[in-house]
């Protein structure tokens, strides 16, 4: 029997697998209780993700994959993704949001990221490439402490 | 679900009808091979009629905008018609809501040249 809760893959850096993973991560999501709203941000979510590791990370080249690790709990969905590229340095993409960086015609993968996961880690990955780490908490808040939450 | 278009010319608008999802890859390509040819043959107001766009990705999103610019170099107008939900929420995340002049009907866009 398959479980839909944790899977780990070694993808292709082809754009069927920018496809792939955004069709796992949605029926993930899905079999796991996550609405509709939730399923399509996962889903966007993570093909920017894997879209940025097999285009700007691998840039396509047939001898390098991609990590590809989603797991579901009571809590969250997570998933990682590790490109084998010569990394990447968030701090460096100009803010699409600013003034004439709205008209620029790439740079807002990152955007979406943050836009539909609650926690979005990038950062160098022991070696080469670059890891992102993307966390969906299932109800908003969820995962923090009461503490936490009544700051 | 690839791109379809469909070109239209509305009392001297051409609009571009897009079916499917603005995604990396070939569905971008086809938007801007489109649009470009559209410019090279000297329209000087296009409508994009995302009605039937079901999904669009940051590339995508990337690809209107370069529609947007590059029509705009050559002195045409660029305009959204029948931008859908999540395409909507795209274009708020992203601010290009403030670029791109939208309409919920076909005749109030044509007549906003």
């Amino acid at each position: 029997m398959v479980d839909a809760r944790k899977l780990r893959l070694n993808l292709e850096s082809t754009l069927d697998s920018v496809e792939a993973a955004e069709l796992i991560v949605q029926r993930m999501a899905e079999l796991n209780g996550f609405d509709e709203d939730e399923v399509h941000q996962i889903g966007m979510g993570v093909r920017e993700t894997v879209a940025n590791a097999v285009k700007h990370g691998n840039c396509y080249r047939p001898d390098k994959t991609v990590s590809f690790d989603a797991s579901i709990d009571e809590v969250a969905f997570q998933v990682t993704v590790i490109d084998q590229g010569l990394g990447f340095a968030p701090d460096t993409v100009r803010d699409p949001l600013q003034g004439e960086n709205l008209l620029m015609d790439s740079g807002r993968g990152l955007l979406l990221m943050r836009a539909f996961f609650d926690e979005v880690d990038v950062g160098p990955c022991a070696g080469s490439g670059t890891r992102v780490r993307l966390v969906k908490y299932r109800t908003k808040g969820a995962g923090r402490t009461t503490q936490e939450e009544d700051r | 679900m690839s791109l379809s278009t469909a070109i239209r010319d509305v009392a001297g608008v051409t609009v571009i009808d897009l079916s499917g999802r603005i995604t990396l890859g070939e569905a971008s390509g086809k938007l801007r091979d489109t649009v470009r040819g559209l410019l090279a043959s000297g329209v000087k107001r296009l409508v994009l009629n995302l009605g039937d766009v079901s999904y669009i990705d940051s590339s995508g999103l990337g690809e209107l905008v370069s529609a947007y610019t590059t029509a705009r170099g050559q002195g045409c107008t660029v305009k959204l018609l029948n931008v859908q939900a999540k395409v909507q929420d795209l274009l708020q995340i992203t601010k290009l809501y403030t670029v791109f002049e939208t309409f919920e009907d076909e005749a109030t866009a044509v007549t906003s040249f």
